[in-house]
């Protein structure tokens, strides 16, 4: 199914009974995910829609307090050591100047935990914030001004001066790796899966390959800068935030400035692209510092190279891939080992990039481990599809490479590879149907087209090719889903939950299926997200949310069915059935068996003298994840450019072809995969955060020369999609957000080889990489 | 004389370091405009001055002094959108938002430097008089609008639809 191809949808709307009560064995499916008379799947327009395009949304710096203050930052100009001078005066005399906070003058503030700590800490490291003359990285902020203009602040700001007695430290990749590599955890559980012994089982396979292949670092670069606006209320802070996490927010701050989590209000109605950057970094904390110590509210707007300088980017991968293969393709080893870079505070786990690995291909033997190596830098941290983006780069080019020695298609190497459960955990899977999306995506791109020996297909000048990779990322429900529903005697229902808008279409997708959980339309559907007052413990993160909140929905879906009934009473055509025996159609509830025995919500408040009906529930735990091996899949086609002359790659056509559950908005839906597809295509060819490798600075702050693909770059990407529901997951739906940036790199460089000859296994795929 | 901005007239403000852009956000609390780098890398701040499109960062508040600016909250009455606006919800020319007000901008601006037949990269004749908006003319023409979402898809079938070969 495609975005522009919708199924014939009956006239007649049919009811939809209450979901399992969880997602584990032995359960039915959610009624949702075969409902096909409403508006599922069909293609709805952003609710939000009308507000964005009219700038009428309001972002986390366009919010204002009485009285506020505007911040500029300082950063060191050293990576490690101490600050021995730090002259502020003139910055103190300059015009409009309200503070400047130093470690001198700074309140004491906590150090923030490790990610995740009692599920809610979400900042990028566990440092000291401007506590002491310590410097531990290259662009920390030593100095915060205040004054009334964001010209005062920037100009004194620029007046202070520091000097440092710098310390040895390590900024190269090299000096890191050769300094120790240490073994890493993901979430407590070491990164490392050993089956079998595959260094022999390669060793004597008659066909191999076994490559090394590298990514940079990267920065997320969100259109909108991170930025807070916030304001002390005697013991309490408000903060308008621009944020992925606001109630994991709310609680880090608080801990930060040992406050209850509810202390701190955390609200972000939108947030102008996050990616997987916009967590908790130190201007949250400097700016409600300051404005303490000021007296001010404070409205801290990150500079562009603010942001490269204070929040994290995803960082350098280097990744041996080696498979051993019978003649017939079948794989006997499959290697996918590596370093990667960490900062030495981090909170975030090290760039997963084996994830995949273990549950793509049916080999016989396993060796898979992520080790990381310490650099004295700024944390990284997860950026779309961490892991997953830069493994499926060395792993889907592998594939390729063994393809070409075997002779053999690329889909079909895969295809003789499908494995029958997860190779590694032995997990049946939920639902995969990977060689679907491929038999699909290859029919509709024209794969037979492809010349199997590259460097033969030429358009003038142009050397062309096409190159195939599989795309995949896990299936996520965090715990922390609840949801608040309330039904109002006009028959409109609010929908409450602390999710985010960062641009994935949320609001409206979490209003089409409330919408047809309830039997309402969209129209009476409000959702309120975006505010950590709501309900709920949720991060933007995973492409997770739509099924977190749907979890959550259908739970408080469950608890309002039995208050309707019992609200009901006995003079109800509802009289005397349990939940499990309604549906919700046209405004009201029915028996499943018997649609005639029917009533309105509004009949039901009516008798019932209630101006409205409010429950609040959790979602189950996710037993889903333990009994399923569960995974969205995709097949990425794409035909790539070459100039002879200049080396330039072009990409002239995308496809994207899916297995991601049953897609809930066809229209958001494809953008979700296009912008993940998108953002791969700058991986695979233009995108990297330079460091000056002798003093760790980033010497690309800025997007003028952090590249990032503009309209020119991006031909039309045609996405389409299975659509096949998962069983076992609510609505039967899986992520959309980031698997469309997974092996995105892969299927450029394949097509790059296809169509010159030149295998580039180090990211970007610049020009002169292939001169 | 002052910056008339959608209409109304706005005195210049003192301090010259003033940008265009925040003396829209900051002082007149027009957030409409966006700021994406405040270095004129991204586009986020494209506003129409005198019809023309220009980065409002990289313009000093002093030197508009007279001239009529138009952004984006200039563009629609009341509750009606105007057509690129409707377009861009239409055709999903964006996902977070961010960078939409400056693509409808830039798109209008870009509309009248077409119109007027001025050439861009991808132009095969200079001296072709009109210009067809072909979605690679479009795609040229609006590469310096940034989009991090992902949103350039959508983006030029919008414009496309309300200005190009196609629209109708
Ligand atoms: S904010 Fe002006 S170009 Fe980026
Ligand atoms: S819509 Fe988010 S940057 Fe364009």
């Amino acid at each position: 199914m495609s975005e522009n191809h919708d199924a014939a949808r009956p006239a007649v709307k049919t009811a939809v009974g209450p979901a399992p009560d969880d997602w584990g064995p032995g359960r039915a499916p959610d009624p949702l995910s075969r409902h096909r008379s409403g508006t599922i799947g069909t293609r709805v327009s952003r609710v939000d829609g009308p507000l964005k395009v009219r700038g009428a949304a309001t972002f986390a710096a366009e919010f204002r307090f009485d009285g506020m203050v505007y911040a500029a930052l300082a950063f060191s100009t050293v990576p490690k050591g101490r600050i021995t001078e730090l002259d502020t005066a003139a910055a103190e005399g300059a015009p409009g100047v309200v503070l400047v906070m130093t470690y001198r003058n700074a309140p004491k503030i906590t150090p923030l935990p490790e990610w995740y700590t009692e599920g809610k800490a979400v900042a990028g490291d566990t440092l000291p914030v401007m506590q002491d003359d310590r410097i531990h990285w290259n662009g920390q902020p030593i100095a915060v001004v205040l004054a009334d203009t964001q010209e005062q602040a920037d100009h004194a700001a620029s007046l202070i001066r520091a000097g440092y007695e710098p310390e040895p430290a390590v900024t190269s990749f090299e000096q890191a790796k050769a300094a120790g590599r240490h073994p890493t955890f993901h979430y407590g559980r070491p990164l490392k899966t050993e089956i079998s012994d595959a260094e022999a089982a390669l060793a004597a396979a008659p066909v191999k390959v076994d490559e090394i292949y590298r990514t940079p670092f990267q920065n997320h670069n969100a259109i909108e800068p991170h930025a807070v606006t916030l304001a002390w209320d005697g013991d309490e802070l408000v903060v308008h935030d621009a944020s992925q996490a606001v109630v994991h927010t709310a609680w880090s701050l608080g801990y930060a400035f040992g406050l209850r989590q509810d202390q701190v209000h955390v609200s972000s109605p939108y947030v102008g692209g996050g990616f997987g950057g916009k967590s908790l970094w130190s201007h949250h904390i400097l700016a409600a510092a300051a404005a303490k110590l000021a007296g001010r509210p404070v409205r801290a707007a990150l500079t562009r190279e603010g942001v490269y300088r204070v929040v994290g980017g995803r960082t350098k991968t280097e990744q041996r891939v080696a498979i051993g293969a019978r003649p017939d393709g079948g794989f006997d080893a499959l290697v996918h080992t590596g370093v990667v870079a960490m900062g030495r505070h981090n909170t975030m786990p090290p760039e997963p990039f084996i994830t995949s690995t273990g549950s793509l291909y049916a080999a016989r033997s396993f060796t898979l481990e992520v080790e990381a190596a310490h650099m004295d830098m700024l944390a990284n941290t997860f950026m779309r599809a961490p892991g997953e983006a830069v493994g499926s780069f060395g792993l889907e080019c592998a594939i390729d490479e063994l393809a070409d020695r075997l002779g053999m298609d690329p889909i079909e190497l895969r295809v003789r590879n499908e494995p029958e459960r997860n190779p590694t955990s032995g997990l049946p899977f939920s639902s995969r149907h990977l060689l679907e999306a491929y038999r699909v995506g290859a029919e509709r791109f024209g794969w037979t087209e492809r010349s199997p020996r590259p460097g033969t297909r030429s358009e003038g000048e142009w050397r062309v090719g096409m190159g195939v990779a599989t795309a995949s990322h896990p299936y996520i429900r965090l715990p922390g889903g609840e949801a608040r529903i309330t039904l109002t005697a006009d028959g409109r229902v609010i929908i409450d939950v602390a999710a985010h808008e960062m641009g994935m279409g949320t609001e409206t997708t979490t209003a089409i299926v409330a919408a047809e959980r309830l039997g309402l339309d969209l129209d009476q559907v409000t959702v309120r997200q975006g505010d950590s007052r709501l309900p709920g413990l949720i991060m933007a993160g995973g492409a997770q949310q739509t099924a977190v909140i749907g979890g959550a929905v259908s739970a408080a879906h469950r608890a309002l069915l039995a208050v309707l009934i019992e609200l009901a009473g006995h003079d109800s055509p509802l009289a005397g059935l349990r939940p499990e025996e309604v549906g919700c159609v046209n405004g009201g509830l029915h028996k499943l068996e018997d649609p005639s025995r029917f009533e309105s919500y509004t009949d039901i408040l009516a008798r019932a003298g209630r101006g409205e009906v409010s429950v609040e529930a959790s979602g189950p735990p996710p037993l889903e994840l333990t009994h399923w091996s569960m995974r969205s899949y995709g097949a990425m086609f794409c035909e790539a450019r070459v100039n002879a002359v200049t080396g330039e790659t072009r990409i002239s056509r995308f496809l994207g072809s899916f297995d991601c559950g049953r897609i809930m908005n066809a229209k958001t839906a494809a953008s979700q995969f296009r912008g993940g597809i998108i953002m791969g295509l700058g991986l695979a060819l233009m995108e990297e955060t330079h460091l000056d490798e002798r003093h760790g600075r980033i010497m690309n702050p800025n997007l003028a020369e952090y590249h990032v693909p503009v309209h020119m770059d991006v031909p039309e990407i045609e996405v389409m999609w299975t659509d096949i529901p998962d069983p076992h997951s609510p609505m039967g739906a899986h992520g959309v957000g980031e698997i469309g940036i997974t092996g995105v790199g892969a299927a450029v460089a394949n097509a790059v080889y296809n169509a010159t000859g030149r295998r580039v296994r180090d990211l970007p795929i610049t020009l002169d990489k292939l001169l | 004389m002052p910056i008339v901005i959608n209409g109304v007239a706005t005195e210049v403000p003192p301090d010259p370091r003033v940008s265009l852009l925040d003396l829209l956000r900051e002082r007149l609390t027009m957030t409409g405009t966006k700021k994406g780098c405040n270095q004129g890398a991204c586009g986020a701040c494209t506003v129409l001055a005198d019809g023309e499109r220009i980065l409002s960062c990289l313009a000093l508040a002093v030197q508009y002094d007279g001239r009529r600016i138009t952004t984006v909250e200039g563009l629609s009455e009341n509750d009606t959108l105007h057509p690129l606006q409707q377009a861009f919800v239409e055709h999903d020319g964006f996902q977070c938002g961010y960078c939409t007000p400056g693509q409808i901008c830039s798109a209008i601006g870009m509309v009248a430097e077409a119109n007027r037949g001025a050439p861009c990269h991808v132009t095969a004749d200079l001296a072709e008089e009109t210009v067809v908006l072909t979605r690679e003319q479009i795609r040229e023409r609006m590469s310096g609008n940034l989009c991090r979402c992902g949103a350039h898809n959508g983006i030029v079938e919008a414009i496309a639809a309300t200005y190009g070969d196609g629209a109708s």
